[in-house]
């Protein structure tokens, strides 16, 4: 097995051992990088340079004794994370120029765990897709199957970790954009509880459900990226000040006696069958794991979409009010006076389908409209969460699919927006709730597709998702592939 | 219809977008789309619910009034499109 297929755990072992370097592992990324990115285009930005001189001074660490939680492991950011110096386009023209005068916060404790930063990688533009197509830099390929989307919108985060362009990555998540391209991707992928992470120097979509969370090739792996980015931060008033558990302390532990809540509206006519099938070898190996299975009822989820797809465009509407082309940015120099240029600037700077939902947006913001739209969809948000709450009351987690259908084809659903919206029915309502959720690969289709169960849990419960996600894991020792590229 | 092209071309001029011919015809056809499935929310009676702006419980998040360092202005002036004298340089406002 090359060095850029394997765990963090694994090699954190490796360099703790003296087996290898952090260059070696980092190399072994950049030759995997250079076979394969022609194909899949998992990057917008590489950064080979400053990651071999960052390697290096791991290794001289390392050397003298040094040890840090991720020191010398190559880690993938997702392009809407500001890294000072290094140029953050959020996948969009407006931004194809930009370089932040700061980090983010998780990027600062990224570095300061010892992280090595391969790349940024593609996304959506402004993370509002699901299939990584909506990049104004070109679509990301599925390393499974390259006719087919990794979903989206953290699509590079996910295909980097799939393919061993790097070891573990960042992505962030409004309605599904960790936990969608985890699933198609067959990699595991988490969002935590709405305010576990900072979102400081995190490029704001939807700032009510916006959470960025790690893409891992195992639960430990999770683990160890939760336990370095999450925590309370001073400069984002939305991080919640509660302590952080040591989240390894989950892993391998027995789930015996828990209760798995199965929601009855997540298994719907229109779901594939190999998926529906799968996740139920999910709950058989759970019952051999001790835990009971109890169907559960979420009323409220067929109006999931609805509520998400109203309250995110209003949010970004607002949100993405501040790119006028005055500050920073790109600008269009045919503006006749101050508000043409705004229009010129804004309207040659984003893509379609951001346009479209700053429409929808500032539609249902808009005077005579807002009781009907915004209003309402944040009141059946209450109920949403309410559903939630009542599901927990009996069950320590809940299981569903990660999405209704394994990857499907680039370009099938550009022309549809709705059925777009639509791939992301079992994603959208956690991000309502706030409640954190986790894909784990859970077996294949007959075509060779990857296939995700989501695991759920009630507010800043992540170490229960990840204690029964690692002991599924563990069980059902599901066949190790990868993608024949 | 739910809404016309006179309305996009309105709720365009809110978000200081423009569109041509076709683009609008391409938005409002697609827009309608959209707010129709939008429509299924009215099937809930939501009387007296509480609307829900934020999944946390925090209310307002005080810290202490204390100056640290910040950027600066050259950092912050780097990625101005036209920049003058430490300041943003943009088209007449006004004739």
């Amino acid at each position: 097995m090359e060095l850029c297929e394997r765990t963090i755990h694994e090699l954190l072992d490796m360099l703790d051992a003296g087996e290898t370097t952090s260059t070696e592992i980092t190399q072994s990324v950049f030759r995997r990088i250079d076979a394969v990115e022609g194909r899949i285009h998992s990057y917008i930005t590489v950064l080979r340079e400053s990651a071999l001189e960052s390697a290096a001074e791991r290794d001289r660490e390392i050397r003298q004794g040094v040890r840090k939680p991720l020191g010398g492991i190559p880690i993938a950011l997702k392009d809407i994370l500001c890294t000072k110096g290094i140029r953050t386009t959020c996948g969009s023209r407006i931004l194809e120029n930009f370089i932040p005068p700061y980090d983010a916060t998780v990027v600062t404790k990224l570095q300061d765990a010892g992280a090595v930063f391969v790349g940024k990688t593609n996304m959506d533009e402004f993370a509002m897709g699901s299939s990584t197509e909506t990049s104004y830099f070109g679509v990301t390929r599925n390393p499974w199957d390259l006719e087919r989307t990794p979903g989206g919108s953290s699509g590079g985060s996910a295909t980097a970790v799939a393919a061993g362009q790097c070891i573990a990555s960042i992505g962030s998540d409004t309605g599904g954009s960790i936990r969608q391209p985890a699933s198609l991707c067959g990699v595991v992928g988490m969002k935590p509880t709405y305010g576990r992470v900072s979102r400081f120097g995190l490029i704001a979509f939807a700032s009510s459900l916006d959470q960025i969370g790690p893409f891992t090739r195992d639960v430990a792996d999770c683990a160890l990226m939760m336990n370095v980015i999450a925590g309370h931060d001073r400069r984002e008033s939305t991080s919640v000040p509660r302590e952080v558990p040591d989240y390894r302390e989950f892993i391998g532990k027995d789930v015996r006696g828990w209760t798995v809540g199965i929601p009855k509206e997540y298994f719907i006519e229109g779901i594939d069958p190999e998926t529906s099938s799968a996740v139920g070898e999910v709950i058989r190996t759970l019952e051999d794991l001790g835990m009971k299975t109890k169907e559960v009822s979420l009323p409220h989820t067929d109006y999931c979409v609805a509520v998400y797809y109203i309250i995110a465009p209003a949010e970004a509407s607002s949100n993405l009010a501040r790119y006028d082309g005055v500050r920073y940015g790109y600008r269009s120099g045919e503006g006749r006076d101050l508000l043409d240029m705004y229009k010129k600037t804004r309207s040659a700077g984003f893509g379609a389908e951001v346009k479209r939902r700053i429409m929808i947006g500032t539609y249902a913001l808009s005077s005579g409209y807002y009781d009907a739209y915004y209003k309402k969809a944040s009141q059946v948000r209450a109920l949403l969460k309410r559903d939630f709450d009542e599901a927990f009351r009996e069950c320590d987690v809940l299981l569903t699919p990660t999405t209704p259908t394994p990857a499907f084809r680039l370009g099938e659903k550009m022309d549809d927006p709705l059925q777009m919206y639509l791939s992301d029915i079992f994603t959208l309502s956690v991000n309502l709730a706030g409640i954190p959720g986790i894909s784990i690969p859970c077996g294949f289709t007959g075509s060779g597709l990857p296939i995700g169960a989501q695991f759920l849990a009630g507010h800043f419960d992540e170490g229960k998702i990840l204690q029964v996600a690692s002991a599924y894991e563990k069980h059902a020792n599901l066949e190790k592939r990868r993608p024949a590229l | 219809m739910k809404i016309t092209k006179d309305q996009v071309e309105y709720v365009a001029h809110l978000a200081r977008l423009e569109f041509d011919e076709s683009e609008k015809e391409k938005f409002t056809s697609q827009l309608n789309d959209i707010l129709m499935y939008m429509d299924i929310l009215n099937r809930l009676d939501t009387a007296g619910v509480e609307p829900m702006s934020h999944a946390t419980q925090l209310a307002n998040a005080f810290r202490e009034d204390r100056v640290l360092p910040s950027i600066g202005v050259e950092e912050a002036m780097k990625n101005a499109p036209d920049e003058a004298r430490e300041s943003f340089r943009v088209p007449k406002v006004i004739e």
